[in-house]
């Protein structure tokens, strides 16, 4: 049921004029993983098919936004980069203002539409950067390099603000990478890093208390086994509970019962693992690395130095985003608010992270046909 | 083309493919780093840990909820209920589900009597809980509360009224030195109670039989093993072991003949114990005053509490068992038998009463209680008046020796082993207890006023009424008992066996003699008690007595009313019917002065009511 409107898009997407501009692996592993996600948020919904319809609709949505991104011309996208950038900028600030959320305000409602602007600047931060870098010329100079940060540091700022750390160092992360691509060198990268450990402690001050308190939790989650230890004590469980096979599809207790916080959302690897253990825990990070993979191949296969550094810094992003979720889930790194792509339910992520998908299908493709310019 | 604004290398498209290319295979190269890392945490989380973390899930999900026994009932001989499980309403507030819980205890407190206490002992329970356990702020409510409750429930959102079985005791004071109570267990009883057995009773026993047959009483404890969600939520039960009700006790007790003997104390203090000599179960067990068990059932107030603990009638102290007395003269008949069985005495022997007896070569003078003695006087006049010249020379010539050890028989200076807990052993006067307690030799003159019951002795009324026992069933007698029988929820039963005290032969005529002395006492032309014969529709051999208070006055307030307290206590000891006794009766009335007209009148009402309510 779950895979149907999946399946009813498969024609669609097969008939489509231009084929060429999809990548199959791409699209085959992005359908596996989606596919893995519903069955899991299948499970973890405990039959709530209405959040499942729901999931299933925005992936739909997703791979429309996919197709649609594919077809783009290339040149495009870094024409419009500095509009978009700025465009995306619009409802940060607005969310400040207007948003709503569960105790953090990332959401905006229009009406219609409703969702998290953070999310877009995962998407436009990187095309501004890459945008800039391309032209600026490669191995970036100082100069570059500012101009960089002062586009990646604005929307930072406002998304730690609202409060959302994770999207935020995420955000920033995606930055970085397009200026790590470019080549920066080793000896800045070294000088920023120290600045940036420097820089932590200073900031702890500026750290909302509940973020300060999950990286407490860290390092001591049995301290406060009831209050803030306690998603990372009950994700522990979760995913060791479920051993080499796991407890079997909806047999996981810690997910069903409600010890495991957020099971749908931040957490919804964890129910991955509990029911389907380290087996299926394997598989499904062999798929998301493959893709990230291929994203990264996609990317050295871009025509443009544009094109390279986009891709290559969604590839990445795209890496982080899967790295940072699995390891929380672990407890190797604190709680931060990132989703594992594809599998935790939200409309926003999975729409912008599949559009970029097609973003990089289409600025990997040569042009195989003269363009008027 | 854009202006090259900013510094940095001259674009060379080989330079930069490269780069850009070797960043995007480092960047490869460390995401498979750190896919490594993730499959080995993952694989540490699954494979090596998975056996803590999956005991760890299974705690967290499976939960033992204790299912608490109901307690065995209390029946008497005739199967009236003495200690019932009655439906009750307790209050409990669900604190998740108050909106404002002060505002919500000042409403209940306007129209329930709820005092500081329950706030205080509501608070502390609540700690211990998680929000959405309910938490019990009164208990027992009346139908008039529950009805108030009832037509504010609208208002009082998260306030639950909740059924549960709860020990009622309907005969109250009157039962209550016997069946005792149960009580609220307290940490001195979490010390001395398996836990496990009692980890879903609120209740223990605290006196009385709830206390000595409290392991049968309270049955085994269930249990469910059921799935909890994360907040405690029982969501189904996996397996089940229903609790196992206590056993049943049926007493040899008589409710009814209980009441009639209230009723012929008439206010006073004291305590009476009626013996069944053939078997030696208890048809009577009464101290007075008594108290309400079922308000400790409740739970008291501490100021209650102290009230009654500190009440100068002391209702809490069961004399029946506790108490110490002088015997006085209800010794008598005994140690008239001791004199019978070592050939000391001849019954028919007269002796002169002058209204004093002196020991050879002392100046001290022991007296009569009549001015002027009683004249020429054999065993059954001394038995029927009383005298206790005859009983002083018959000491001494006993001898302090032969006296305690043959009254030892009859379970003076130890405790009888009735089922009731709390039993004192009393003083039987000897030679050894003298021993153990002074540097002092035993004296004569001890000697002489222990034959009178006076001195050192100290007697329960138990301890009375078992001797009496003894002596109506001719020394082939059984450990006073009050239990006859006790049985499961399915009504098997099982009997308990008397329990025979040692026994030894009593000489038929020396037995006839001490008897018909002690018939002469009720209905002979000189008894002590011969007040009482004429409504008695059947033959009762008894005994007078009268003796002073062991106890010196503790505290001032006593001391304020000690005429009254000071008086003697009045003492009454029976068997009947004379021939073939079936009772053995002992009554004591505190501050009673006289044994021949308090306690012989309580005696006759128990008698006459037992003799109505006795099987035929």
């Amino acid at each position: 049921m779950k895979g149907a409107p999946l399946s009813a898009l498969m024609p669609i997407l097969a008939s489509s004029l231009r084929l060429g501009r999809l990548d199959p692996g791409v699209l085959i592993l992005c359908l596996s993983i989606a596919t893995i996600g519903l069955v899991i948020l299948n499970s973890a919904s405990e039959g709530n098919d209405g959040l499942v319809l729901r999931q299933a609709s925005r992936l739909a949505i997703g791979f429309l936004a996919l197709w649609v991104c594919a077809q783009i011309p290339p040149s495009w996208l870094e024409r419009f980069a500095p509009h978009l950038y700025l465009l995306s900028l619009f409802p940060l600030v607005l969310v400040l203002l207007v948003g709503e959320g569960r105790g953090a305000e990332r959401w905006l409602d229009l009406g219609l539409l409703r969702f998290q602007p953070s999310e877009l600047a995962k998407f436009t931060v990187p095309l501004a950067c890459a945008w800039l870098l391309a032209r600026a010329g490669i191995p970036p100079g100082w100069g570059a390099l500012l101009g960089c940060f002062a586009m990646i540091l604005p929307p930072v700022l406002m998304i730690q603000l609202q409060p959302d750390l994770g999207t935020a160092i995420l955000v920033g992360l995606a930055g970085l990478a397009v200026v790590f691509l470019a080549g920066l060198s080793w000896r800045r990268i070294l000088l920023l890093a120290a600045l940036g450990l420097a820089a932590i402690p200073a900031s702890w001050p500026f750290l909302h208390e509940y973020q300060k308190m999950r990286i407490r939790t860290l390092f001591a989650p049995d301290a406060d086994p009831l209050g803030h230890g306690w998603n990372t004590i009950q994700a522990l469980t979760a995913v060791g509970s479920g051993g080499l096979t796991g407890k079997g599809f909806g047999q996981g207790t810690q997910a069903h019962l409600a010890f495991l916080p957020e099971h749908t959302t931040d957490f919804a690897f964890a129910v991955l693992a509990e029911e389907f253990g380290f087996v299926g825990v394997a598989l499904s990070l062999l798929l998301y690395f493959a893709l990230g993979l291929r994203i990264l191949w996609l990317a050295m296969g871009a025509p443009s130095p544009f094109g390279r550094l986009l891709v290559g810094a969604l590839g990445v992003s795209f890496l982080l985003h899967v790295s940072v979720n699995a390891a929380m889930v672990a407890g190797l790194i604190p709680v931060v608010g990132v989703p594992m792509p594809l599998l935790s339910y939200g409309g926003t992520i999975a729409v912008t992270m599949m559009a970029s998908f097609g973003v990089a299908m289409s600025l990997s493709v040569r042009a195989r046909r003269p363009r008027v310019p | 083309m854009a202006v090259r604004m900013f510094d940095g290398a001259i674009p060379n498209r080989r330079i930069e493919l490269e780069t850009v290319r070797r960043r995007l295979l480092l960047t490869a190269f460390l995401a498979l780093i750190a896919l490594l890392v993730l499959a080995l945490r993952y694989a540490w989380l699954q494979l090596v840990e998975e056996e803590a973390h999956r005991a760890r899930a299974e705690n967290n999900r499976l939960r033992f909820q204790p299912l608490p026994p109901p307690r065995g009932l209390i029946y008497d001989r005739r199967g009236r209920l003495l200690a019932d499980n009655t439906l009750a309403y307790r209050l409990e507030i669900i604190p998740e589900r108050v909106p404002d819980l002060e505002r919500t205890l000042a409403e209940l407190r306007s129209f329930l009597p709820i005092g500081e206490e329950e706030i205080e002992r509501f608070r502390h329970e609540r700690a211990l809980r998680r929000a959405f356990q309910s938490v019990p702020i009164l208990f027992r409510l009346s139908e008039e509360e529950v009805a108030a409750f009832a037509v504010r429930r609208h208002r009082l959102p998260g306030v639950e009224l909740v059924p549960y079985l709860t020990r009622n005791y309907p005969y109250g004071a009157t039962l209550s030195h016997a069946v005792g109570y149960v009580g609220r267990i307290d940490e001195r009883d979490l010390e001395r109670l398996d836990r496990r057995r009692y980890i879903a009773s609120t209740h223990v026993g605290k006196a009385g039989l709830e206390r000595h047959y409290e392991d049968w009483l309270h049955g085994e404890t269930g249990y469910e093993r059921v799935e909890v969600n994360a907040v405690g939520r029982i969501l189904r039960v996996l397996e089940r072991r229903p609790a196992v009700p206590g056993r049943s006790l049926v007493l040899s007790l008589d409710a009814a003949l209980q009441e009639a003997a209230v009723a012929a104390f008439a206010g006073a203090r004291g305590a009476a114990i009626a013996l069944d000599p053939r078997s030696g179960e208890v048809l009577l067990l009464l101290s007075l005053p008594g108290y309400d068990p079922n308000d400790f059932v409740r739970g008291m107030r501490v100021g209650e509490y102290r009230r009654l603990l500190e009440h100068p009638d002391r209702p809490l102290y069961n004399r029946a068992v506790q108490g110490l007395y002088e015997p006085g003269s209800t010794i008598k008949p005994f140690l008239a038998l001791a004199a019978l069985a070592h050939g000391m005495r001849d019954p028919s022997r007269r002796y002169l009463s002058t209204g004093e007896f002196r020991l050879p070569g002392q100046s001290q003078g022991y007296r009569d209680w009549r001015k002027g003695g009683h004249g020429w006087v054999d065993m059954n006049d001394a038995i029927a008046e009383s005298v206790n010249s005859y009983f002083y020379a018959l000491a001494s010539d006993l001898g302090i020796d032969r006296m305690s050890d043959y009254l030892g028989r009859f379970g003076f200076g130890q405790p009888t082993g009735i089922d009731v807990p709390g039993e004192s052993a009393g003083v039987l006067p000897s030679r050894a207890w003298k021993r153990e307690r002074s540097r002092e030799p035993w004296y004569p003159g001890e000697t002489v006023i222990a034959g009178i019951g006076q001195g050192y002795w100290q007697v329960t009324p138990i301890q009375l009424a078992h001797a009496t026992a003894l002596l109506a069933a001719r020394g082939q007698g059984f450990r006073p008992h009050l239990v006859r029988s006790h049985r499961d929820a399915f009504g098997r039963g099982e009997r308990v066996a008397a329990e025979p005290w040692p026994s030894w032969d009593i000489d038929e005529n020396d037995w006839r003699v001490v008897a018909e002395g002690m018939v002469a006492v009720v209905h002979g032309p000189r008894g002590t008690a011969r007040a009482i014969a004429a409504e008695l529709p059947f033959r009762v051999a008894g005994k007078t007595g009268t003796a002073q208070r062991v106890r010196s006055p503790r505290r001032e307030e006593e001391r304020r009313d000690m005429p009254e307290r000071l008086r003697h206590n009045a003492l009454f000891v029976a068997f009947a019917p004379a021939e073939r006794p079936e009772i053995a009766l002992a009554v004591l009335v505190e501050a009673g002065e006289s044994g021949a007209r308090a306690a012989a009148p309580v005696a006759r009402e128990i008698l006459r009511a037992w003799w109505d309510l006795r099987e035929r």
